[in-house]
């Protein structure tokens, strides 16, 4: 147990250091990106106002002591205020935050009902029509661009036969759109890796065995295979959840859903830096949390990992 | 004709054989799709029917061909500037591809010098490669393209860029993991013996190994990489109108869909072709070079 808290300890020393440089790194791209007064002042701002705006907004000094006013201020959860909605982010967050985490949730669910039995079910029946149904499936998933598909659904099924509704957040039924082309991306990624790590698996000598054994064959493949193809599945979950993250983005500006990804290119496009800011260490926070999750889970399940770390 | 020769001359008709079941084994519609694209976005100044450019306010929203008032002169319709859409279509192949293509070659480039110089030192140079490597990999790819894209300004360049500098970490890992296994190796020991430097064992020796790998993993992420850069141009980070990128002719179609559909109809569906194809494309190359990679 002694390795395991030495790489615990590691794995948390190494995330702080990357949010760090990603802090300094976002704070100097925030800032590069142009010269935000001239979307918030009118047209025939003179520069005394430029002058007086910029004092205001404490853009008139140095930049590293506007690093560390940043960032003293942002530990304590107080992101400025929004340049273009003129209300305080971490107001903005709190209201985006739990839409996208239900958006990407609800998603997330479905994907993972979905891609298992398939997953499972097309390497057991390799070859069969199954399998190509659910290659099909994949395939497409991982070829189709998102955007496309939001819009020809929110045309198609929203516009023209007018069972769901087309974007913005309400009730259950305002889930299945955004959630569908969200979730297909997903279930496409997850499907084939289960598929192969399983053919891989149920290649080996110990599911040999278990049927050698008499074990019946439900519990050789959902318990004996499909337990021990997980673990390719667990290694690339961050990656998988930092796809979502991006398609999230796409999705909800399609979608016009109230989220972080939706906050994201609004900040982009209008050049709000206070949350451009807050929007990336937020994602950036939730993204390296799951990678030390992940990761420390890892570690537990496979003990050779904490044995590299020496 | 003793037993050997026999054994000899089938040994030396194997390869052939080989060859051959590889190629009849190449899905021909993908091929063909993509053949036909890249002649397409080649001789596109040629093939198209009109300039992709020219606006003409009399010729808005004409339906495609097969609709009531479509017309052979603007087979797939026009878009809300009177543009032809058959014709930007064509452009934005040679757009696409370029994007997809350029990108994965500066980032293969890119994450092969790593994954090398990485495998070959090891040590800290090794963990400080690595670390950054898969702080990379674990975020979203997108979001940093965003604010790299909007930062130095959208244009081809800055996109393909943008995508590189986001994507080189994936190959550095993999070419990596092939040189920690190959330095190993007796023909690394005698180069060392013969007293190679440096530069030549993983010039001559290392790298050229670590080829099947990288073109592996190159051509498994052109189409991802399009599909990126379409987003990117979908929220108007990526290649600036009114250049013909199908990301963006998506995006302009999308306030008119109601009234025509086709114009963003069909930019979209060439995203799914050319991406589709290059996706089964991928996973032939693959199975055909290294199988082991299935995973990637």
């Amino acid at each position: 147990m002694d390795l395991m808290q030495r790489y615990i300890v590691m794995r948390v020393f190494q995330s702080l250091l990357a949010l760090i440089i990603l802090s300094v790194l976002i704070f100097v791209l925030a800032r590069a990106t142009g010269d935000p007064l001239h979307l918030i002042l009118p047209m025939q701002a003179s520069e005394e106002d430029y002058a007086n705006a910029r004092r205001l907004l404490g853009l008139d000094r140095p930049w590293p002591v506007q690093y560390w006013l940043f960032i003293s201020k942002a530990v304590q959860g107080d992101f400025g205020t929004s340049l273009r909605a003129r209300k305080p982010v971490k107001e903005l967050l709190f209201e985006r935050l739990p839409n996208s985490i239900k958006l990407a949730g609800f998603s997330l669910v479905v994907s993972l009902v979905v891609a298992f039995p398939l997953g499972v079910v097309s390497a057991v029946k390799k070859g069969t029509k199954v399998d190509s149904i659910a290659n099909i499936i994949a395939v497409l998933g991982q070829s189709l661009p998102a955007f496309w598909v939001g819009i020809l659904l929110i045309e198609v099924v929203a516009g023209r036969w007018q069972i769901l509704p087309a974007g913005g957040t309400g009730g259950l039924t305002h889930y299945i759109l955004p959630g569908f082309t969200l979730g297909w991306f997903v279930v496409a990624g997850i499907m084939r890796l289960l598929r192969s790590s399983m053919l891989d698996v149920l290649d080996s000598e110990f599911v040999k065995l278990a049927r050698v054994k008499g074990v019946a064959e439900r519990w050789v493949i959902w318990k004996h295979a499909l337990r021990n193809a997980l673990i390719p599945v667990v290694t690339f979950g961050a990656i998988y959840f930092a796809i979502i993250v991006t398609t999230a983005i796409v999705v909800e500006t399609v979608f016009a859903w109230p989220g972080m990804g939706r906050l994201t290119y609004e900040a982009i496009t209008s050049r709000d830096f206070p949350v451009i800011q807050a929007v990336v260490l937020t994602t950036a926070v939730i993204v390296i949390a799951v990678n030390l999750g992940v990761d420390i889970l890892y570690a537990y399940l496979d003990p050779r990992i904490r044995f590299q770390t020496r | 004709m003793s037993t050997r020769d026999i054994a000899d001359a089938v040994e030396l008709a194997e390869p052939q054989r080989d060859t051959w079941v590889i190629l009849k084994r190449l899905p021909f519609v993908p091929s063909f799709i993509l053949c036909a694209f890249i002649i397409l976005a080649i001789c596109a100044d040629v093939v198209a029917p009109h300039n992709p450019y020219e606006t003409s306010l009399r010729t808005r929203f004409r339906p495609p061909v097969w609709q009531e008032g479509g017309s052979w002169s603007h087979a797939l319709g026009t878009d809300h500037l009177g543009r032809d859409v058959l014709t930007r279509l064509i452009y934005g192949a040679r757009i696409s591809l370029a994007a997809g293509v350029l990108t994965v070659l500066l980032a293969g480039c890119i994450g092969a010098a790593i994954g090398l110089l990485s495998g070959f030192y090891g040590g800290r140079i090794d963990a400080v490669l690595m670390r950054a490597a898969d702080s990379t990999l674990a975020f979203p790819i997108i979001l940093f393209a965003l604010i790299l894209a909007v930062t130095m300004g959208p244009s081809f360049f800055n996109v393909i860029t943008a995508i590189a500098i986001v994507l080189w970490a994936r190959y550095a890992r993999v070419i990596r993991g092939e040189v920690l296994s190959l330095k190993e190796r007796d023909f690394v020991a005698q180069a060392r013996i013969t007293g190679c430097s440096a530069l030549r064992i993983i010039m001559v020796h290392l790298f050229p190994n670590t080829l099947n790998t990288l073109i592996v993993l190159l051509t498994l992420q052109i189409g991802y990489v399009i599909l990126v850069e379409a987003s990117l141009s979908f929220l108007g980070a990526g290649i600036p109108p009114p250049t013909p990128a199908w990301g963006s002719m998506v995006s302009e179609g999308r306030d008119y869909i109601t009234r025509a559909w086709w114009v963003s109809f069909f930019p979209g569906g060439a995203i799914m072709a050319i991406v589709l194809s290059l996706n089964l494309l991928g996973d032939w190359v693959r199975d055909t070079l290294d199988p082991k990679l299935r995973q990637m």
